[in-house]
Protein backbone atom coordinates (compact mmCIF):
# COMPACT_ATOMS: atom_id res chain seq x y z
CA UNK A 1 0.00 0.00 0.00
CA UNK A 2 1.87 2.91 -1.06
CA UNK A 3 1.33 6.50 -1.69
CA UNK A 4 0.34 6.01 -5.18
CA UNK A 5 -2.48 3.41 -4.37
CA UNK A 6 -4.04 5.83 -1.78
CA UNK A 7 -3.92 8.71 -3.89
CA UNK A 8 -6.21 6.30 -6.48
CA UNK A 9 -8.22 5.07 -3.98
CA UNK A 10 -9.50 8.43 -2.57
CA UNK A 11 -9.61 9.78 -6.60
CA UNK A 12 -12.08 6.86 -7.56
CA UNK A 13 -14.06 7.60 -4.35
CA UNK A 14 -14.03 11.42 -4.56
CA UNK A 15 -14.89 10.57 -8.35
CA UNK A 16 -17.81 8.67 -7.85
CA UNK A 17 -19.17 11.36 -5.37
CA UNK A 18 -18.42 14.42 -7.15
CA UNK A 19 -20.27 12.51 -9.95
CA UNK A 20 -23.54 11.37 -8.33
CA UNK A 21 -23.81 14.57 -5.89
CA UNK A 22 -22.98 17.17 -7.99
CA UNK A 23 -23.03 16.39 -11.34
CA UNK A 24 -25.75 14.07 -11.91
CA UNK A 25 -27.72 16.70 -11.13
CA UNK A 26 -26.74 19.42 -13.42
CA UNK A 27 -29.07 19.55 -16.31
CA UNK A 28 -27.62 22.26 -18.25
CA UNK A 29 -29.42 23.63 -20.61
CA UNK A 30 -32.23 21.06 -19.39
CA UNK A 31 -30.33 18.29 -20.23
CA UNK A 32 -26.77 18.12 -20.30
CA UNK A 33 -24.98 16.45 -17.39
CA UNK A 34 -21.49 16.30 -17.64
CA UNK A 35 -19.55 12.72 -16.79
CA UNK A 36 -16.55 13.61 -14.82
CA UNK A 37 -15.58 10.56 -13.26
CA UNK A 38 -14.13 9.41 -16.14
CA UNK A 39 -11.06 11.39 -15.23
CA UNK A 40 -9.69 8.40 -13.10
CA UNK A 41 -9.17 6.23 -16.53
CA UNK A 42 -6.70 9.67 -17.94
CA UNK A 43 -4.94 10.13 -14.60
CA UNK A 44 -4.29 6.73 -13.68
CA UNK A 45 -0.70 5.45 -14.49
CA UNK A 46 0.53 3.23 -16.80
CA UNK A 47 1.68 -0.37 -14.76
CA UNK A 48 2.39 -3.77 -15.89
CA UNK A 49 -1.05 -5.30 -14.27
CA UNK A 50 -3.34 -3.68 -16.64
CA UNK A 51 -5.82 -6.32 -15.37
CA UNK A 52 -6.25 -4.74 -12.10
CA UNK A 53 -6.94 -1.25 -14.06
CA UNK A 54 -9.54 -3.16 -16.01
CA UNK A 55 -11.59 -4.10 -13.10
CA UNK A 56 -11.21 -1.25 -11.24
CA UNK A 57 -12.51 0.76 -14.38
CA UNK A 58 -15.41 -2.10 -14.87
CA UNK A 59 -15.73 -1.42 -10.63
CA UNK A 60 -15.73 2.87 -11.16
CA UNK A 61 -18.39 2.62 -13.84
CA UNK A 62 -20.39 -0.09 -12.16
CA UNK A 63 -20.75 2.48 -9.02
CA UNK A 64 -22.02 4.79 -10.93
CA UNK A 65 -24.35 2.99 -12.64
CA UNK A 66 -25.34 1.87 -9.51
CA UNK A 67 -26.15 5.27 -8.09
CA UNK A 68 -27.89 6.55 -11.65
CA UNK A 69 -29.90 3.57 -11.92
CA UNK A 70 -28.57 2.76 -15.19
CA UNK A 71 -28.00 -1.10 -15.76
CA UNK A 72 -24.72 -1.92 -16.99
CA UNK A 73 -24.06 1.29 -19.32
CA UNK A 74 -21.39 3.52 -17.78
CA UNK A 75 -19.46 0.16 -16.65
CA UNK A 76 -19.17 -1.20 -20.53
CA UNK A 77 -18.34 2.51 -21.59
CA UNK A 78 -15.35 2.99 -19.03
CA UNK A 79 -14.05 -0.70 -19.65
CA UNK A 80 -14.30 -0.05 -23.33
CA UNK A 81 -11.75 3.33 -22.66
CA UNK A 82 -9.62 1.64 -20.19
CA UNK A 83 -8.81 -1.10 -22.11
CA UNK A 84 -8.17 1.30 -26.04
CA UNK A 85 -6.22 4.26 -23.72
CA UNK A 86 -2.77 2.62 -24.33
CA UNK A 87 -3.52 1.93 -28.24
CA UNK A 88 -4.89 6.12 -28.32
CA UNK A 89 -1.94 7.22 -26.61
CA UNK A 90 0.41 5.97 -28.69
CA UNK A 91 -1.60 7.10 -31.78
CA UNK A 92 -2.01 10.62 -30.26
CA UNK A 93 1.80 10.74 -29.25
CA UNK A 94 2.79 9.30 -32.62
CA UNK A 95 5.53 7.46 -31.20
CA UNK A 96 5.57 3.56 -29.59
CA UNK A 97 8.79 4.45 -26.91
CA UNK A 98 7.29 6.52 -24.23
CA UNK A 99 8.52 6.58 -20.84
CA UNK A 100 5.64 5.07 -19.60
CA UNK A 101 6.48 4.48 -15.94
CA UNK A 102 7.05 7.92 -15.80
CA UNK A 103 4.00 8.68 -17.61
CA UNK A 104 1.88 11.86 -16.23
CA UNK A 105 -1.09 13.89 -18.13
CA UNK A 106 0.79 16.95 -17.04
CA UNK A 107 4.26 15.97 -18.70
CA UNK A 108 2.37 15.25 -22.30
CA UNK A 109 2.02 18.46 -24.70
CA UNK A 110 -0.96 20.99 -23.86
CA UNK A 111 -2.48 20.08 -27.50
CA UNK A 112 -1.91 16.52 -27.56
CA UNK A 113 -2.96 16.17 -24.17
CA UNK A 114 -6.49 17.97 -25.40
CA UNK A 115 -6.83 15.33 -28.33
CA UNK A 116 -6.10 12.16 -26.04
CA UNK A 117 -8.97 13.23 -23.34
CA UNK A 118 -11.01 14.30 -26.36
CA UNK A 119 -10.98 11.50 -28.25
CA UNK A 120 -11.35 8.95 -25.09
CA UNK A 121 -14.52 11.24 -24.31
CA UNK A 122 -16.26 11.28 -27.18
CA UNK A 123 -16.09 7.32 -27.55
CA UNK A 124 -17.09 7.00 -24.20
CA UNK A 125 -20.12 8.99 -24.45
CA UNK A 126 -21.04 7.61 -27.85
CA UNK A 127 -21.18 3.95 -26.00
CA UNK A 128 -23.53 5.83 -23.50
CA UNK A 129 -25.57 7.13 -25.03
CA UNK A 130 -25.83 3.99 -27.99
CA UNK A 131 -26.63 1.98 -25.17
CA UNK A 132 -28.93 3.68 -23.37
CA UNK A 133 -31.24 4.59 -26.16
CA UNK A 134 -30.40 1.26 -27.57
CA UNK A 135 -31.78 1.70 -31.39
CA UNK A 136 -30.39 3.69 -34.10
CA UNK A 137 -33.72 4.71 -35.13
CA UNK A 138 -32.64 7.89 -32.56
CA UNK A 139 -28.65 7.96 -34.23
CA UNK A 140 -29.33 11.64 -34.46
CA UNK A 141 -30.07 12.08 -30.25
CA UNK A 142 -27.51 9.66 -29.85
CA UNK A 143 -24.74 12.12 -31.69
CA UNK A 144 -25.90 15.54 -30.67
CA UNK A 145 -26.19 14.31 -26.90
CA UNK A 146 -22.64 12.80 -27.53
CA UNK A 147 -21.30 15.94 -29.16
CA UNK A 148 -23.00 18.16 -26.43
CA UNK A 149 -22.27 16.28 -23.40
CA UNK A 150 -18.53 15.68 -24.53
CA UNK A 151 -17.48 19.03 -25.25
CA UNK A 152 -18.76 19.91 -21.30
CA UNK A 153 -17.27 16.68 -20.07
CA UNK A 154 -14.01 17.73 -21.75
CA UNK A 155 -14.08 21.37 -20.45
CA UNK A 156 -14.62 20.20 -16.96
CA UNK A 157 -11.78 17.50 -16.74
CA UNK A 158 -9.04 19.99 -18.58
CA UNK A 159 -10.03 22.86 -15.91
CA UNK A 160 -9.83 20.01 -13.08
CA UNK A 161 -6.71 18.70 -14.03
CA UNK A 162 -5.17 22.40 -14.78
CA UNK A 163 -6.44 23.51 -11.18
CA UNK A 164 -5.77 20.33 -8.68
CA UNK A 165 -2.64 18.55 -10.01
CA UNK A 166 0.82 19.73 -9.94
CA UNK A 167 2.80 21.08 -12.79
CA UNK A 168 5.53 18.12 -13.27
CA UNK B 1 -2.40 -27.87 -24.60
CA UNK B 2 1.07 -25.61 -24.22
CA UNK B 3 -0.18 -23.31 -27.25
CA UNK B 4 -3.62 -23.12 -25.61
CA UNK B 5 -2.41 -21.73 -22.38
CA UNK B 6 0.38 -19.77 -24.85
CA UNK B 7 -2.66 -18.40 -26.40
CA UNK B 8 -4.86 -17.37 -23.40
CA UNK B 9 -1.24 -15.65 -21.60
CA UNK B 10 -1.31 -13.93 -24.90
CA UNK B 11 -4.39 -12.27 -24.96
CA UNK B 12 -5.50 -12.44 -21.45
CA UNK B 13 -5.90 -8.70 -21.71
CA UNK B 14 -8.65 -9.09 -24.36
CA UNK B 15 -10.46 -12.23 -22.77
CA UNK B 16 -10.44 -10.11 -19.48
CA UNK B 17 -11.62 -7.38 -21.20
CA UNK B 18 -14.40 -9.64 -23.35
CA UNK B 19 -15.56 -11.15 -20.19
CA UNK B 20 -16.28 -8.00 -18.11
CA UNK B 21 -17.36 -6.34 -20.98
CA UNK B 22 -20.38 -9.06 -21.57
CA UNK B 23 -21.39 -8.79 -17.67
CA UNK B 24 -21.81 -4.83 -19.01
CA UNK B 25 -23.89 -6.09 -21.50
CA UNK B 26 -26.00 -8.24 -19.41
CA UNK B 27 -26.43 -5.40 -17.16
CA UNK B 28 -27.71 -3.65 -19.97
CA UNK B 29 -30.35 -5.61 -21.99
CA UNK B 30 -31.87 -6.61 -17.86
CA UNK B 31 -32.36 -3.12 -17.85
CA UNK B 32 -33.51 -2.78 -20.97
CA UNK B 33 -36.50 -5.27 -20.41
CA UNK B 34 -39.38 -3.78 -18.68
CA UNK B 35 -40.41 -7.00 -16.71
CA UNK B 36 -36.99 -8.73 -15.41
CA UNK B 37 -35.52 -7.60 -12.22
CA UNK B 38 -32.51 -6.19 -12.09
CA UNK B 39 -29.08 -6.44 -10.14
CA UNK B 40 -28.09 -3.02 -10.74
CA UNK B 41 -30.19 -0.65 -9.12
CA UNK B 42 -30.26 2.17 -6.63
CA UNK B 43 -32.95 0.46 -4.15
CA UNK B 44 -30.17 -0.95 -2.03
CA UNK B 45 -28.81 -0.25 1.33
CA UNK B 46 -25.52 1.84 0.44
CA UNK B 47 -26.82 3.68 -2.46
CA UNK B 48 -30.42 4.28 -0.61
CA UNK B 49 -29.12 5.14 2.78
CA UNK B 50 -26.75 7.86 0.58
CA UNK B 51 -29.02 9.57 -1.07
CA UNK B 52 -31.15 9.52 2.55
CA UNK B 53 -28.57 11.38 3.87
CA UNK B 54 -28.13 13.58 0.76
CA UNK B 55 -31.94 14.20 0.85
CA UNK B 56 -31.85 14.80 4.83
CA UNK B 57 -30.29 17.98 3.72
CA UNK B 58 -31.51 19.04 0.05
CA UNK B 59 -35.05 18.50 2.16
CA UNK B 60 -35.14 21.95 3.83
CA UNK B 61 -34.66 24.25 0.50
CA UNK B 62 -37.90 22.39 -0.88
CA UNK B 63 -40.11 23.02 1.99
CA UNK B 64 -42.06 25.70 0.54
CA UNK B 65 -43.26 23.75 -2.77
CA UNK B 66 -44.03 21.15 -0.97
CA UNK B 67 -46.49 23.02 1.66
CA UNK B 68 -48.20 24.67 -1.13
CA UNK B 69 -48.35 21.40 -2.88
CA UNK B 70 -50.04 19.79 0.31
CA UNK B 71 -52.34 23.09 0.21
CA UNK B 72 -53.34 22.69 -3.34
CA UNK B 73 -54.66 19.28 -2.73
CA UNK B 74 -56.23 20.03 0.57
CA UNK B 75 -58.44 22.35 -1.49
CA UNK B 76 -59.11 19.92 -4.29
CA UNK B 77 -60.21 17.13 -1.54
CA UNK B 78 -62.26 19.59 -0.15
CA UNK B 79 -64.04 20.87 -3.20
CA UNK B 80 -64.55 17.10 -3.53
CA UNK B 81 -65.99 16.62 0.04
CA UNK B 82 -68.72 19.53 -0.74
CA UNK B 83 -69.81 18.02 -3.75
CA UNK B 84 -70.50 15.00 -1.94
CA UNK B 85 -72.71 16.69 0.46
CA UNK B 86 -74.93 18.01 -2.47
CA UNK B 87 -74.86 14.37 -4.28
CA UNK B 88 -76.15 13.07 -1.04
CA UNK B 89 -79.11 15.28 0.03
CA UNK B 90 -80.79 15.00 -3.31
CA UNK B 91 -81.03 11.09 -2.59
CA UNK B 92 -82.93 11.05 0.57
CA UNK B 93 -83.98 7.35 0.49
CA UNK B 94 -80.79 5.26 0.51
CA UNK B 95 -80.19 2.87 2.72
CA UNK B 96 -76.48 3.21 4.30
CA UNK B 97 -74.65 0.74 3.67
CA UNK B 98 -72.71 -0.31 6.06
CA UNK B 99 -70.10 -2.97 5.07
CA UNK B 100 -66.73 -1.71 5.46
CA UNK B 101 -64.76 -2.31 2.10
CA UNK B 102 -61.42 -0.47 1.34
CA UNK B 103 -60.41 -1.19 -2.44
CA UNK B 104 -56.84 1.24 -2.15
CA UNK B 105 -54.68 1.89 0.52
CA UNK B 106 -52.54 4.23 0.40
CA UNK B 107 -48.49 4.22 1.75
CA UNK B 108 -46.75 7.64 2.01
CA UNK B 109 -43.12 7.77 0.90
CA UNK B 110 -40.06 10.28 0.33
CA UNK B 111 -38.49 10.64 -2.67
CA UNK B 112 -34.56 10.79 -2.38
CA UNK B 113 -33.46 10.24 -5.73
CA UNK B 114 -34.89 11.70 -8.97
CA UNK B 115 -34.19 11.98 -12.30
CA UNK B 116 -35.96 13.50 -15.65
CA UNK B 117 -33.40 14.34 -17.99
CA UNK B 118 -32.03 10.83 -19.49
CA UNK B 119 -34.34 8.61 -21.71
CA UNK B 120 -35.18 6.13 -19.18
CA UNK B 121 -35.49 7.46 -15.44
CA UNK B 122 -35.60 6.17 -12.30
CA UNK B 123 -36.75 7.55 -8.60
CA UNK B 124 -35.89 6.03 -5.70
CA UNK B 125 -38.09 6.40 -2.19
CA UNK B 126 -37.08 5.68 1.44
CA UNK B 127 -39.55 3.06 1.76
CA UNK B 128 -39.36 -1.08 0.88
CA UNK B 129 -40.40 -3.98 1.69
CA UNK B 130 -40.48 -3.80 5.42
CA UNK B 131 -43.51 -0.72 4.86
CA UNK B 132 -45.58 -3.20 2.73
CA UNK B 133 -44.32 -1.92 -0.84
CA UNK B 134 -44.07 -4.54 -3.81
CA UNK B 135 -43.50 -4.29 -7.04
CA UNK B 136 -45.74 -3.20 -9.56
CA UNK B 137 -47.71 -0.62 -7.36
CA UNK B 138 -48.90 2.76 -8.27
CA UNK B 139 -47.44 5.90 -7.41
CA UNK B 140 -48.89 9.29 -7.66
CA UNK B 141 -49.03 12.70 -5.21
CA UNK B 142 -51.31 15.61 -4.74
CA UNK B 143 -50.70 16.46 -8.79
CA UNK B 144 -50.65 13.32 -10.20
CA UNK B 145 -49.39 10.13 -10.98
CA UNK B 146 -45.49 9.52 -10.76
CA UNK B 147 -44.90 6.14 -12.13
CA UNK B 148 -44.70 2.13 -10.97
CA UNK B 149 -42.99 0.90 -8.19
CA UNK B 150 -39.99 -1.49 -10.12
CA UNK B 151 -37.66 -2.86 -7.20
CA UNK B 152 -37.71 -3.17 -4.08
CA UNK B 153 -35.11 -3.60 -1.24
CA UNK B 154 -35.65 -3.69 2.91
CA UNK B 155 -35.95 0.35 2.89
CA UNK B 156 -35.84 1.56 -0.32
CA UNK B 157 -37.41 1.01 -3.72
CA UNK B 158 -37.48 2.10 -7.23
CA UNK B 159 -39.95 3.85 -9.34
CA UNK B 160 -40.30 3.59 -13.14
CA UNK B 161 -41.06 7.40 -14.04
CA UNK B 162 -43.92 8.14 -16.59
CA UNK B 163 -40.44 9.68 -18.10
CA UNK B 164 -38.75 6.48 -19.21
CA UNK B 165 -39.53 5.12 -22.59
CA UNK B 166 -40.69 1.42 -21.19
CA UNK B 167 -43.73 2.86 -19.23
CA UNK B 168 -46.83 2.67 -20.51
CA UNK B 169 -50.12 3.94 -18.41
CA UNK B 170 -53.35 3.98 -19.39
CA UNK B 171 -55.52 6.60 -19.44
CA UNK B 172 -58.39 8.08 -20.44
CA UNK B 173 -59.99 11.59 -20.74
CA UNK B 174 -61.66 12.93 -18.18
CA UNK B 175 -65.12 13.84 -20.37
CA UNK B 176 -65.58 10.72 -22.46
CA UNK B 177 -65.01 7.54 -21.72
CA UNK B 178 -61.82 6.74 -24.69
CA UNK B 179 -59.35 4.96 -22.98
CA UNK B 180 -55.64 5.81 -24.65
CA UNK B 181 -51.84 4.93 -23.32
CA UNK B 182 -49.53 7.38 -21.85
CA UNK B 183 -46.14 6.90 -23.00
CA UNK B 184 -43.39 9.55 -22.88
CA UNK B 185 -40.94 10.43 -26.42
CA UNK B 186 -37.72 11.43 -23.61
CA UNK B 187 -37.58 15.05 -25.30
CA UNK B 188 -39.64 17.44 -22.54
CA UNK B 189 -39.93 16.22 -18.83
CA UNK B 190 -43.15 18.27 -18.67
CA UNK B 191 -44.61 16.92 -21.65
CA UNK B 192 -45.96 13.30 -22.52
CA UNK B 193 -47.48 11.86 -25.28
CA UNK B 194 -50.68 9.71 -25.55
CA UNK B 195 -51.47 7.15 -28.04
CA UNK B 196 -54.26 4.55 -29.16
CA UNK B 197 -56.67 7.32 -28.96
CA UNK B 198 -59.61 5.93 -31.09
CA UNK B 199 -60.41 7.84 -34.15
CA UNK B 200 -63.80 8.73 -32.80
CA UNK B 201 -63.02 10.41 -29.75
CA UNK B 202 -63.32 14.18 -29.91
CA UNK B 203 -60.69 16.08 -28.84
CA UNK B 204 -59.51 19.47 -27.91
CA UNK B 205 -56.63 21.72 -26.50
CA UNK B 206 -57.52 21.89 -22.71
CA UNK B 207 -58.82 18.89 -22.33
CA UNK B 208 -58.28 17.37 -19.08
CA UNK B 209 -56.42 13.91 -19.19
CA UNK B 210 -57.13 11.45 -15.94
CA UNK B 211 -55.72 7.52 -15.19
CA UNK B 212 -58.42 5.27 -16.88
CA UNK B 213 -60.34 2.23 -14.25
CA UNK B 214 -58.33 -0.56 -16.46
CA UNK B 215 -55.28 -0.49 -15.29
CA UNK B 216 -54.93 -2.58 -12.14
CA UNK B 217 -52.23 -0.01 -10.40
CA UNK B 218 -54.09 3.13 -10.33
CA UNK B 219 -57.38 4.06 -9.01
CA UNK B 220 -59.68 5.56 -11.48
CA UNK B 221 -59.89 9.40 -11.98
CA UNK B 222 -56.21 10.42 -10.47
CA UNK B 223 -55.04 13.24 -12.32
CA UNK B 224 -52.18 13.44 -15.25
CA UNK B 225 -52.38 16.89 -17.41
CA UNK B 226 -54.10 18.65 -20.03
CA UNK B 227 -53.68 18.40 -23.91
CA UNK B 228 -51.26 20.67 -25.14
CA UNK B 229 -51.52 20.30 -28.98
CA UNK B 230 -52.18 17.31 -31.46
CA UNK B 231 -52.14 16.45 -35.02
CA UNK B 232 -54.07 14.87 -37.28
CA UNK B 233 -53.00 12.45 -40.39
CA UNK B 234 -55.75 10.23 -42.16
CA UNK B 235 -58.23 10.75 -39.77
CA UNK B 236 -56.27 9.58 -37.03
CA UNK B 237 -54.33 11.64 -33.89
CA UNK B 238 -51.12 11.39 -34.09
CA UNK B 239 -48.47 12.90 -31.71
CA UNK B 240 -51.47 13.79 -29.16
CA UNK B 241 -49.03 16.20 -26.42
CA UNK B 242 -49.88 16.33 -22.75
CA UNK B 243 -48.88 19.11 -20.21
CA UNK B 244 -48.45 17.42 -17.00
CA UNK B 245 -49.66 18.72 -14.02
CA UNK B 246 -46.85 17.89 -11.82
CA UNK B 247 -43.28 19.35 -12.28
CA UNK B 248 -41.65 16.16 -12.45
CA UNK B 249 -38.43 17.81 -11.68
CA UNK B 250 -39.48 18.95 -8.21
CA UNK B 251 -41.36 15.49 -6.69
CA UNK B 252 -40.86 15.57 -2.77
CA UNK B 253 -43.20 13.36 -1.35
CA UNK B 254 -45.59 10.68 -3.15
CA UNK B 255 -48.24 7.99 -1.73
CA UNK B 256 -47.91 4.05 -3.34
CA UNK B 257 -51.19 2.61 -4.51
CA UNK B 258 -51.69 -0.73 -3.82
CA UNK B 259 -55.01 -2.32 -5.01
CA UNK B 260 -56.40 -4.60 -2.30
CA UNK B 261 -58.36 -6.23 -5.05
CA UNK B 262 -55.72 -6.68 -7.35
CA UNK B 263 -55.22 -10.66 -7.48
CA UNK B 264 -58.88 -10.85 -7.10
CA UNK B 265 -59.39 -9.46 -9.93
CA UNK B 266 -56.15 -10.96 -11.82
CA UNK B 267 -57.54 -14.36 -11.08
CA UNK B 268 -60.96 -13.92 -12.17
CA UNK B 269 -59.83 -12.70 -15.85
CA UNK B 270 -57.09 -15.68 -15.76
CA UNK B 271 -59.68 -17.97 -15.24
CA UNK B 272 -62.09 -16.41 -17.39
CA UNK B 273 -59.54 -16.65 -20.39
CA UNK B 274 -58.77 -20.03 -19.57
CA UNK B 275 -62.17 -21.11 -19.77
Amino acid sequence: MNNLTLINIFRFIGLVLLQVVVFNHINLFGFINPLIYIAWIFLYPFRKNISLFLIVSFALGLCVDFFSDSGGINAAATLLIAYIRYPILKIVLKRSDIDFLLFNIRTVPFGKAIAFISVLTIIHHFTIFSFAYFSFNNFLSIVSNTLLTSFFTVLIIILGILLLTKKK
Amino acid sequence: MQQLLYFIKKFRFFLLFLILQIVAFYFTVQYHSYQKSKFVNSANAVTGGFYTKMNNINEYFHLKTDNQLLIEENIRLKNLLEKRVIDNSIVTTTVVDTMYTQKYEYTSAKVVNNNYTKLNNFLTINKGSNNGILPELGVINGRGIIGVIKNTSANYATILSILNSSSKINVRLKNSNHFGTLVWNGKDYNITQITDIPRQALIKEGDTIITGGKSLLFPEGILVGVIKDFKIQNNQYTQINIALFNDMSAIGHVQVVKNLEKIEQLKLEQKTVNE
